[in-house]
C-alpha cells in the first residue's frame, strides 16, 4: 500500500514540477494573487528583462492596502498610496492582468475576496506578495505568502523554486463555550506554540472544534498562521467546504463541479499520515483571549492580569516582555479588563467576513460606544458591506456610534488615511500588534470581533461573556 | 544579482529576539514603487527619535557600527510580514549578512534573491558572535561563503550550513527566473497533463476582471 500522506504532501506531490537542486523543487502554482503594494518592483523587473506574465488566466488583482475607507469617490488624496495603486492600474493594462478595479463591488482585501468569489478552492497552490495568504488555506488549498522576488518569479513562469516544508498538525477538539470566537482559538494556539513554533512547518488544524467550524472562522485560523512562524497553514476540504464553494461566481459548475468534487474528496489526509511536530488543545478550556504585548504570542485569557517580567526566568523573554510592557505602557499585574481603550478597529483580513460583523454587531445592538472611543467598522470587500447592509447590521452599527466604512485593509497598518493617532491605545480585530504598526506609537490588543465591539462600548478591554 | 563570495567587517549586536519586519522596515514606508534608496527607514523608529534626529542608544548609530556589515540578533528574526523591503533596506544600508539562532521562512527566502546572506547558528555560538560583536571596531568577522565558515577575531572558525542550491546560486549571482526558464519544456509538459487532469483550476481568473 502507499505511504500514507498527509493533506499537504497530496497537494505538494500534485504540484512538484521537477526537482530544482538539492532539497528544493519547483512547484506550479495554480493562481496567483496581486495587490499594489508588492508588485510593482515585480513588474518593472519583468519590464527591464522583457518578459511578459506567462498566465494571465490564474493571476488576478486588487488594490486593497491604500485605498480610503471612506467618500471613495474623492479618490486617493496621498501621492504615495496613489502613486502605488495608479501603477498597479497601469500594470495590469500593459501586462494583461484581469483587475477588479476600484469601484467595483467586488473589491475588497485580496484574501476575502479569493475565497468569497469562488477563485480559492480546494487542492490549489496560492500565492500572494502579503503573508497573510495562509488565509486561503482554509478551503484546504496550499496558499503562502511570498516576496517581491518571487512574486516576479511567479508572474513569469508561474512557478517558485521551494523547498519542502515540514508537516505540523495542531489539533483542537471540544466546543466552545459561549463568547468564544475562533479567533480565541488561534491566539490561544499561537501564545501555546509562539511566533516561531510553526517555523518550517505547514501546519494543518484537525480535530472536532474545525470539524464543526463555519469557513469563515477556519479563514480567521489560518489566516494568523504565519504569526506562528509557519509556511502555511490548511484545514481539510469537507461537507462544510464544498457547500461554502458551491455556487459561487468562479467555482467549477456542472459536470466540471462533480469532477472537482471527487477529487477533493481524495484530499485530506490519510490515517497514520506522519506529522513531524504535534500538539493539542482542549477547546473547552479556551477563554476569550487578547495580546497584552507586542508579539502575537504574548497573549492572555481576558480574566488574566499583566504578566510580570519578574516571573520570567529566560533573560532573553524576560527583556522582550519588559520592553513590550514598556512600549505598551502597561504595568505588572494591571488585571487586563482594567486597561482603557481609546480607539477600536473591526476589520481587516483576519475578521472583516460577514459572520465577524454579525458577531460585533450582536454586541453593538442596543448599546453605544463609550465616550472618548472612536469605533470603526471595516467590511473586507463590498459583497460582505453588501449583505451585511441587507441584514441592517450597518444601521446597528451607526446607531451605536460605530463608523460604518468602505472595504480595505484600512487600520490593520499605517498605508492609507485610517491610522491611529500617537500613543493611543487599540482594541484590535487585526492580525498584528508589532510596535508602531497600526500608527506610530499606536498599543495593539487583538481580539476576535465579540471582544472588541465589547471594548467599544465599555471603554476598555471587556469580558464579552459579561454583556450577554 | 551580485555575487557573493567573501565579507570582512564590523558586526552589529542586536540582541533582542523577535525583531519583526514592521520594526526593520514600518508599513507606511511601503508606498514606494522603488526597491533602492530604502536604508533612511531601516528600524526607522528606535533609529531616529520623534524630530527626525539620530537616537544615540541605537547601535547603528554609534561610532563603527555606522559602517557595519553583518548583524548578530536573536532568535526568529524578520518574523512578520513578506515585505522584500526589509532585505533591500538592510542591503541599501551595508548589511550583508545577518547571523542569528532562526529566521522566519519568508525573510529567509527574500534574503537570498537580494545578496544578503542570512546564517542559522546554534543560540552558544551566536552567543559567541555576539561577544565578538560587542567589541566594535576592532572586532571584525570574515564570512568565506565557498568555504562556509565564520572566521572570529581570535582567530577561531566557525562553520555554518546552507542549501547547497542557494549557496551556488549565490556564489555566481545567479537570477531565479533565468534559471527556470530553463526547463520551459517541463513547465509546458505539467501544463498539459494538469489541464487533463484538473481542468477547472485553468482560466479561472478570465472573467474575474469584469
Amino acid at each position: 500500500m502507499a505511504q500514507p500522506r498527509t493533506l499537504f504532501d497530496k497537494i505538494w506531490d500534485s504540484h512538484v514540477i521537477a526537482p530544482a537542486g538539492e532539497g528544493t523543487y519547483l512547484l506550479y502554482i495554480d493562481l496567483h494573487l496581486c495587490h499594489e503594494v508588492t508588485t510593482p518592483q515585480a513588474f518593472e523587473g519583468l519590464k527591464l528583462a522583457g518578459r511578459k506574465v506567462r498566465r494571465p488566466d490564474a493571476t488576478i488583482a486588487v488594490a486593497d492596502h491604500n485605498i480610503p475607507t471612506s467618500n471613495r469617490k474623492a479618490g486617493i488624496d496621498e501621492p504615495e498610496s496613489k502613486l502605488q495603486v495608479d501603477t498597479l492600474e497601469r500594470n495590469v493594462v500593459e501586462f494583461g492582468v484581469p483587475y477588479i478595479p476600484i469601484d467595483s463591488i467586488n473589491q475588497g482585501i485580496v484574501h476575502i475576496i479569493g475565497p468569497e468569489m469562488g477563485l480559492s478552492q480546494p487542492g490549489m497552490t496560492i500565492v500572494c506578495g502579503d503573508s497573510h495568504t495562509a488565509t486561503h488555506g482554509a478551503l484546504g488549498a496550499l496558499a503562502f505568502g511570498i516576496g517581491t522576488s518571487e512574486v516576479e518569479h511567479v508572474l513569469a513562469t508561474q512557478t517558485l523554486i521551494q523547498a519542502h516544508a515540514k508537516n505540523m498538525l495542531v489539533e483542537v477538539n471540544g466546543s466552545l463555550g459561549a463568547g468564544v470566537s475562533p479567533k480565541d482559538v488561534i491566539l490561544a494556539i499561537i501564545g501555546k506554540i509562539g511566533t516561531a513554533g510553526g517555523t518550517g512547518h505547514v501546519i494543518e488544524y484537525g480535530g472536532s472544534t474545525f470539524r464543526s467550524m463555519s469557513m469563515e472562522g477556519r479563514m480567521t485560523v489560518c489566516n494568523m498562521a504565519i504569526e506562528s512562524g509557519a509556511r502555511a497553514g490548511l484545514v481539510a476540504p469537507d461537507e462544510i467546504t464544498f457547500e461554502y464553494v458551491k455556487g459561487r461566481a468562479y467555482a467549477p459548475k456542472g459536470g466540471a463541479w462533480e469532477q472537482a468534487l471527487a477529487y477533493w474528496k481524495t484530499l485530506p489526509s490519510d490515517p497514520g499520515a506522519h506529522f513531524d511536530k504535534k500538539t493539542s488543545l482542549d477547546a473547552g478550556q479556551i477563554a476569550p483571549h487578547i495580546t497584552w504585548g507586542t508579539n502575537p504570542e504574548q497573549t492572555a485569557p481576558i480574566t488574566a492580569r499583566v504578566p510580570d517580567p519578574a516571573d520570567i526566568d529566560d533573560p532573553l523573554k524576560r527583556a522582550a516582555v519588559e520592553r513590550a510592557l514598556q512600549y505598551m505602557q502597561l504595568k505588572p499585574k494591571t488585571p487586563l479588563v482594567e486597561i482603557p481603550v481609546q480607539r477600536v478597529f473591526i476589520g481587516s483580513c483576519t475578521n472583516s467576513r460577514i459572520e465577524d460583523l454579525r458577531a460585533a454587531a450582536a454586541i453593538a445592538r442596543g448599546r453605544k460606544v463609550a465616550e472618548g472611543v472612536r469605533a470603526m467598522v471595516v467590511p473586507g470587500s463590498g459583497l460582505v458591506k453588501h449583505q451585511a447592509e441587507e441584514e441592517g447590521l450597518d444601521r446597528v452599527f451607526l446607531e451605536a456610534g460605530f463608523e460604518w466604512r468602505e472595504p480595505g485593509c484600512s487600520n490593520c497598518m499605517s498605508m492609507n488615511p485610517d491610522r491611529a493617532m500617537k500613543g493611543e491605545r487599540i482594541a484590535s480585530t487585526s492580525n498584528r500588534n508589532f510596535e508602531g504598526r497600526q500608527g506610530p506609537g499606536a498599543k495593539t490588543h487583538l481580539m476576535g470581533p465579540a471582544m472588541a465591539a465589547a471594548a467599544a462600548v465599555t471603554g476598555r478591554l471587556a469580558d464579552v461573556r459579561q454583556l450577554g | 544579482m551580485e555575487k557573493f563570495t567573501q565579507l570582512t567587517g564590523v558586526a552589529a549586536p542586536m540582541p533582542a529576539i523577535n525583531i519583526d519586519t514592521d520594526k526593520i522596515f514600518p508599513a507606511i514606508h511601503l508606498r514606494t514603487i522603488k526597491r533602492t534608496g530604502l536604508a533612511k527607514h531601516l528600524f526607522e523608529e528606535i533609529r531616529f527619535r520623534a524630530d527626525g534626529s539620530e537616537n544615540p542608544d541605537f547601535i547603528l548609530n554609534q561610532g563603527p557600527y555606522r559602517q557595519a556589515k553583518i548583524i548578530v540578533a536573536g532568535d526568529n528574526f524578520g518574523c512578520g510580514s513578506s515585505r522584500e523591503h526589509a532585505p533591500w533596506a538592510l542591503t541599501d544600508f551595508g548589511i550583508s549578512c545577518v547571523i542569528a539562532p532562526s529566521f522566519a521562512d519568508i525573510f529567509y527566502n527574500n534574503c537570498f534573491k537580494n545578496g544578503l546572506l542570512p546564517i542559522a547558528l546554534p543560540q552558544a555560538e551566536v552567543d559567541k558572535l555576539m561577544d565578538d560583536a560587542k567589541k566594535g571596531g576592532n572586532a571584525v568577522l570574515t564570512i568565506d561563503l565557498d568555504k562556509q565558515t565564520i572566521s572570529r577575531p581570535d582567530g577561531e572558525i566557525v562553520p555554518f550550513a546552507i542549501d547547497p542550491f542557494r549557496k551556488h546560486c549565490m556564489l555566481n549571482g545567479l537570477d531565479d527566473i533565468g534559471l527556470t526558464e530553463q526547463k520551459a519544456a517541463e513547465i509546458a509538459t505539467y501544463e498539459t497533463k494538469t489541464r487533463g487532469e484538473r481542468p477547472w483550476v485553468f482560466g479561472l481568473t478570465e472573467k474575474a476582471g469584469a
